[in-house]
């Protein structure tokens, strides 16, 4: 009786999440890729190709790279500091890197308009710096902003990955290898790193998703289409322009986006099978 | 043990300078200078004028709005959390790895593309909201759809607060009750749910969070109507961004509410998940 009624919840339970992820997560996908391929191949071939959507495709890529590559050397910084080391004020910086995590993306590309905009504080010091060098850096509407932009967003990412690792690592055996007198980049290296490998590619993967879908912050700082929109502002400004074409395109541009997004929950799910392996061994 | 610290002895890991300095210094330029701006520009105002501009109706609404939208969602998540982490640690069935491998697809997938597909999904001409019109709810350009797009974006907060903490719940716990008699209801809610209560509030608060300042994925499906009460916070920023009427103060003066919404939910999850770290070590 009692096993019965058992398995009689089991199965309503798993049924119950298979509707609702059903639903919610993979009836979208569906629907986004109908409406892109809705007009033919050719059509969609079309959009993919378009001089706009190609010029948000580098933007992605750019700001994508940077941001990852800022993200993880400040990252892997920031999470030796406020692991290794004992200091006043230490979990109020751990809280202050998680900041951006739990703020609007508009609030972050506010931010930038008023440190760097025409009425910003910071303006005039950006403009001395350009005149002694004699460069054109505008930090707001253009793909810099894009850039910083993105990197504000994604800011704790990897931080956040890889500062409980190290909590549950220790010092230990930094401490020994520093007392036998490695340097600290061969402790970093030779110690540190083959702990948080998983945790720094998880943290990484995580990074890389948020970047190139960012759209609140970067729709802030960035207004010219075709110069420094990303991939998802193109879709917005195709979508926004209301003809039953550009709809469709909207959705072309957007499987891309769903196509990229499918690659980074592939490659997460391997790192995470990876690293639980190693930990079971 | 510990090495490091004031007094306790030197510190001999190398590398405290030059972390520290760079930790600070980048954390400052990239995060909280700009932070400050929005603080300062806001201050630009004097207070009548802040309180004025803050409590204008609409701008009340919109606070009204994402808050409810967002407390309603995580309310929901938080049911659909619970028996999702409870279906992925506890039973085993075909398809199981898959349905935990795209838990986070809503991280990985652009906000935006999150956005016009439930729009169209749930539109009069859209298949689910055809079903919905059959039985008389409007969902798309009304708070329900804003509450759908919640919902979607905040699935992989809670479920992914639980799911560690149920698997290493050990089950001679909820054997010991059963056998002494307790029913599966009193099992849960007695032995279970204790334990998994303050990972539950820690999703909660993330997604509550997350869908108080959502934009992407909610401003297409709400239709941002003054009307009918569908503009969220984030829209009336960016309004004062973009189009003509540029009001900077204005947007700083509302950016700083949320702000302080923001980081008071912040801190209550910090404390939550200190108070707990505590309890489980105890």
């Amino acid at each position: 009786m009692k096993n019965n009624s058992e398995k009689i919840v089991k199965w309503i339970l798993i049924g119950i999440t298979v509707i609702f992820l059903f639903i919610m997560l993979v009836l979208p996908m569906f629907e986004v890729i109908y409406r892109a391929l809705k007009d033919g191949l050719a059509a969609y071939k079309t959009a993919l190709t378009a001089k706009n959507t190609l010029s948000a495709l580098k933007v992605t890529l750019i700001a994508t790279i940077i941001a990852l590559i800022v993200n993880t050397l400040l990252g892997i910084i920031m999470a030796w500091q406020v692991t290794k080391f004992d200091f006043k004020g230490k979990n109020v910086l751990a809280t202050l890197i998680d900041i951006p995590f739990s703020i609007s993306p508009v609030i972050a590309g506010l931010a930038f308009i008023m440190t760097f905009g025409r009425s910003g504080w910071a303006k005039p010091i950006v403009d001395a710096i350009n005149n002694a060098l004699g460069t054109d850096i505008e930090l707001v509407f253009s793909v810099p902003a894009v850039v910083l932009a993105t990197i504000f967003v994604t800011f704790p990412f990897i931080s956040r990955e890889i500062i409980p690792i190290l909590n549950a690592q220790g010092r230990d055996e930094e401490e020994a290898a520093a007392l036998m007198g490695a340097s600290g980049f061969t402790i970093f290296r030779r110690i540190t790193f083959p702990h948080i490998k998983w945790g720094l590619v998880y943290g990484m993967i995580l990074c890389t998703a948020r970047a190139f879908g960012e759209f609140g912050a970067v729709y802030a700082v960035s207004k010219a289409r075709g110069k420094t929109f990303t991939l998802p502002l193109e879709v917005d400004a195709l979508y926004m322009s209301g003809t039953a074409d550009s709809i469709t395109q909207a959705f072309a541009v957007s499987s891309l986006l769903v196509g990229m997004a499918v690659i980074v929950l592939i490659l997460k799910n391997i790192v995470e099978y990876r690293a639980k392996g190693k930990k079971s061994v | 043990m510990k090495k490091a610290g004031k007094g306790k002895g030197k510190v001999v890991i190398p590398g405290f300078g030059m972390t520290m300095g760079i930790t600070v210094s980048m954390l400052s330029l990239l995060i909280l200078i700009p932070l400050a701006s929005v603080m300062a520009y806001s201050f630009k105002m004097s207070l009548p004028e802040f309180a004025e501009l803050v409590t204008r109706p609409n701008i009340v609404q919109a606070f009204i709005t994402s808050i409810l939208c967002a407390f309603i969602a995580a309310v929901i998540n938080s049911v659909f959390g619970v028996i999702i982490a409870w279906v992925l640690v506890r039973y085993e069935f075909f398809g199981k790895r898959l349905i935990d491998g795209m838990i986070e697809l809503p991280f990985a997938l652009p906000t935006a593309v999150a956005g016009i597909t439930l729009t169209k999904m749930y539109s009069d001409n859209g298949f689910l909201g055809k079903a919905f019109e059959r039985i008389g709810i409007e969902v798309a350009y009304t708070k329900i759809g804003i509450v759908i797009a919640m919902v979607f974006i905040g699935i992989p907060f809670v479920v992914r607060a639980i799911q560690p903490v149920l698997e290493k719940l050990p089950r001679s716990c909820e054997e010991a009750g059963l056998m002494l008699g307790a029913s599966r209801s009193v099992v849960f809610r007695k032995i279970i749910f204790p334990e998994i209560m303050p990972p539950l509030l820690t999703g909660f608060g993330l997604a509550l969070a997350r869908g108080i300042g959502e934009y992407g994925s909610v401003i297409y499906i709400s239709g941002n109507s003054e009307k009918n009460k569908t503009q969220v916070v984030s829209y009336i920023i960016m309004q004062k961004l973009n189009s003509g009427n540029v009001d900077y103060e204005g947007a700083a003066a509302i950016a700083l509410i949320l702000l302080i919404i923001s980081f008071v939910m912040l801190f209550v999850i910090n404390v939550i998940q200190h108070v707990a770290s505590k309890r489980t070590s105890a």
